[in-house]
């Protein structure tokens, strides 16, 4: 059984459409990618589920079905209380997401104390537990840092770290390695694959690189302007996607394997063929 | 592909509109004083002593917002109180911004040395608790306008330094600064060129925040009767007079003070209307 | 024998560490620099590689004196720019560019893409401003109608080509381009790319791209220098530095890079 399953959700902000009838399922333990160019809407994707969409953003229409229920039949404080249970985020600017001013060992002990309900001492235990298993050497000493102290891929580690801390069964990672440098990300994309293998997580995984997508996906959506252009396995997409648009933003992506292919811009017919198809989206459904 | 941009609509041009409405028929009103007011301010006439306003039986065609203990028509006074307020606001809220924003910007932009000084400045004349200050300070210079718009800009400059400082030192390390140096501009240029059109909205909105401070201070220095020579009418004078008749004349208080507060209003609602005007980035 | 636009020897620079000052005495110094040493030949495309503190951007800056060295010297054209004064380097300037990495902060969000390009036309004296303005535009090839717009009116990628126009539009003969499309998605990134290669070969550029991507650099350089803390590792024409990597940082950074197909054996 699918543990997130969406279905129809749509989304604007004003007159412009953010998100066009995007349906997608998860199952446990899957790891599935959302992938586009930005202003997809691949993070508001991971925002509607968790419920962070920015208050100018309206979400209509479709359900959010999270482990059975049905979130848009739950009241408000429900709500938070199954995502914040069930849930968790690795954000993508590991700098920004941690409280300059306050030790990072107290950020994932707090929510752990003041939203799970855990004594003080048993957060303490599972945050060194945690800090371990992200491969932070000195643990005891890192819990007591600052923010500024550590490097980026720290400090990506300690998100990481506070994602699992309260064994989350899904868990939305919004570009979680685009802020990092090529060999700290290899390392972060490892550790990620390890932890969710180890703890049966699924992961929404939101990025604009299809390496990334081969190397830690299972499946994929490909996205443009909120439109599902493509839902498919990892296998099949890198053996011969469907979609042109698809195919070629696999042209584009560039390979070191094969200088003088890559970087070819996606051809104009195939943008005007996508943009016609959601054109057409837009006029069968103007009286919504 | 454009960002998404909340359009959040607001009432941006009923803001402007209110407070530049009212602040330029302030304006003209005073200017104007000396043809439209109904009677001469200073003119004292026990027969007409505290008459009503215009709506309350008693009153007479030529005091329409009534008069005070001394026969003095309350409309006229006020006429007359807003040259001294108005003038306090202009020209000591325009000075204090020069000072301010300019040291501001220097300590801001070229750091070192300049800013080290101003800061240093900056915080040790914050030390001082501004109303005893400003009660020194004219106690010093005597009374009179020249006084009050001295005081206002010793003490003030500061808010502004502050304030332009912290913004010139954040967009001093944006790119397009380092863009400007690598094309050879020199620092005043790109001071003048690059930082203070992102520094203006700011110092536009702390402007007008500024000018209904001095019209505050001007307020409490007349009330205490530490402004003008006490012959001329200013709105605190007014005030502290109206006090003593509350019971009798309520509205020889009441009518400086709403004029008071939405003069303020006003000033503080001006720069806020003009930045989200004037400020392309907002468009 | 094709001349030198750049000849770098033992380029040393090091930063006051203000984070760990004494009350008394002063700042301790962090050697961001540790002797750099290398040539960029006219009409070169070379890539810069390195991770975030290896000093790529530190270089970059260093070369074209947005930061004085502590120690070496590097020469433009011949010419010893290493100590230079402002005044001296200024009519120098127009020669050598930057394009910077955001496109949010790297142009003035309250000047029009007009006043934005021809800022440095008017310092350098050029004549027929609008008309070099123009021809600028075209040559990133957006519309002219364009410069009455700002910034935020744009996209990354549009912002990135405005960063280029102001960037050409002074006939500079080098330009330095840090990281300008790591904010980009892949189809504005191939865009400005794509732009940056013709413009090279039809303006006779000599460029300097620094990058963290090696797919990229791959693409567009043909010599690749790359710095681990400081330090050159390897310089060597990019075909051979992918082929046989010698230093195994460079190897441990191609090794790093996620392939989009199944066959690599990676995680």
């Amino acid at each position: 059984m699918s543990f997130l399953t969406i279905n129809n959700l749509s989304a604007h902000i004003g007159k412009r459409k953010i998100l066009r009838d995007v349906s997608l399922s998860v199952q446990a333990g899957e790891v599935c990618g959302l992938v586009g160019e930005s202003g997809a809407g691949k993070s508001m994707i991971g925002k509607a589920v968790l419920g962070t969409l920015p208050r100018a953003i309206i979400a209509t229409g479709g359900e959010i079905i999270l482990d059975g229920e049905n979130l848009q039949d739950l009241t408000p404080t429900q709500r938070r209380q199954v995502i914040g249970a069930k849930t968790a985020l690795i954000p993508q600017d590991p700098l920004t997401a941690l409280n300059p001013s306050r030790r990072v060992g107290a950020q994932i002990t707090n929510r752990l104390v003041d939203i799970l309900g855990w004594s003080k001492s048993a957060a303490q235990h599972r945050a060194l537990d945690l800090l371990g298993e992200v491969q932070i050497n000195d643990p005891e000493r890192v819990m007591l840092c600052y923010p500024h102290e550590l490097s980026g891929g720290m400090r990506q580690r300690l998100l990481i770290a506070a994602a699992f801390a309260a064994e989350p069964r899904l868990i939305i990672a919004d570009e979680p390695t685009t802020a990092l440098d090529v060999t700290v990300q290899k390392q972060i994309l490892r550790l990620i694959k390890e932890m969710q293998n180890r703890y049966g997580t699924a992961l929404l995984f939101v990025t604009h690189d299809l390496g990334v997508v081969a190397k830690v996906c299972q499946s994929l959506l490909v996205l443009y302007e909120g439109m599902v252009l493509e839902r498919t396995t990892v296998q099949d997409f890198f053996t011969g996607p469907l979609h042109p648009y698809s195919r070629a933003l696999l042209e584009t992506t560039p390979k070191y394997t094969d200088p003088t292919g890559s970087l070819t811009p996606i051809p104009p017919q195939i943008l005007d063929a996508v943009r016609a198809e959601i054109v057409a989206y837009d006029q069968a459904h103007a009286h919504v | 592909m454009a960002e998404a941009r909340a359009k959040i609509t607001r009432p941006i041009g009923l803001r402007l509109w209110l407070s530049a409405g009212w602040l330029i028929a302030l304006v003209l009103t005073t200017l104007l004083a000396p043809v439209l007011a109904p009677q001469d301010p200073l003119a004292q006439d026990l027969f007409t002593s505290r008459l009503p306003p215009f709506w309350i039986d008693g009153s007479e065609p030529g005091y329409p917002l009534g008069s005070d203990s001394l026969g003095r028509d309350v409309l006229s006074r006020m006429m007359y109180g807003g040259r001294v307020a108005l003038s306090v606001a202009l020209i000591a809220g325009t000075l204090t911004c020069l000072l301010g924003a300019s040291l501001g910007l220097i300590a801001g932009y070229f750091r070192g040395w300049p800013d080290i000084i101003i800061s240093r400045l900056v915080d040790i004349w914050m030390a001082f608790p501004p109303v005893l200050f400003a009660i020194l300070l004219i106690a010093v210079l005597g009374t009179g306008l020249t006084s009050i718009i001295i005081a206002i800009v010793v003490i003030d400059w500061t808010r502004f330094a502050r304030v332009v400082r912290a913004e010139a030192i954040g967009q001093g390390a944006m790119d397009y600064v380092a863009s400007a140096q690598v094309a050879g501009h020199r620092r005043f240029g790109i001071m003048v060129q690059e930082i203070l059109p992102n520094v203006l909205p700011t110092i536009c909105v702390l402007l007008t925040l500024e000018m209904g401070i001095a019209v505050i201070v001007e307020a409490i220095l007349s009330f205490v009767n530490l402004s003008i020579s006490t012959d001329q009418p200013t709105w605190g004078g007014m005030i502290s007079e109206g006090r003593l008749s509350i019971h009798q004349a309520w509205w020889v208080l009441v009518f400086p003070l709403i004029i008071l507060f939405l003069t303020v209003l006003s000033f503080s609602q001006l720069g806020e209307g003009l930045k989200d005007r004037f400020d392309p980035v907002l468009k | 024998m094709s001349e030198t636009v750049y000849e770098i020897r033992d380029l040393r620079l090091s930063f006051k560490d203000l984070a760990h000052k004494p009350i008394f005495g002063p700042a301790p110094e962090i050697e961001v620099l540790k002797g750099l040493s290398f040539d960029i030949a006219k009409g070169d495309v070379v890539g810069v590689v390195g991770g975030s503190g290896s000093g790529k951007s530190t270089l970059g800056r260093a070369m074209i004196r947005l930061l004085e060295p502590s120690a070496g010297s590097i020469r433009f054209q011949g010419r010893d720019i290493t100590h230079l004064d402002e005044e001296s380097l200024r009519p120098l300037r127009r020669k050598f560019q930057m394009i910077f990495q955001d496109p949010m902060s790297s142009l003035n969000p309250r000047r029009t893409v007009f006043a934005i390009i021809a800022a440095p036309l008017r310092l350098h004296g050029f004549d027929q401003i609008s008309n070099r303005v123009e021809t600028a535009l075209d040559m990133v090839g957006l519309p002219r109608d364009f410069k009455l717009r700002y910034p935020h009116e744009l996209s990354g990628g549009q912002r990135q080509r405005i960063g280029i126009a102001r960037a050409i539009a002074t006939e500079p003969e080098f330009i330095l381009a840090d990281e300008i499309v790591s904010g980009l998605d892949v189809s504005s990134q191939a865009h400005v790319l794509n732009l940056l290669e013709q413009l090279v070969r039809d303006l006779g550029l000599t460029l300097a791209f620094i990058s963290h991507d090696l797919s990229v650099i791959r693409r567009l350089c043909q010599h690749t220098i790359v710095l681990y803390q400081g330090e050159i590792v390897e310089t060597q024409q990019t075909a051979e530095l992918f082929a046989n990597p010698t230093h195994s940082y460079t190897r441990e950074l191609i090794d790093a890079i996620p392939l989009p197909n199944l066959d690599q054996p990676w995680v």
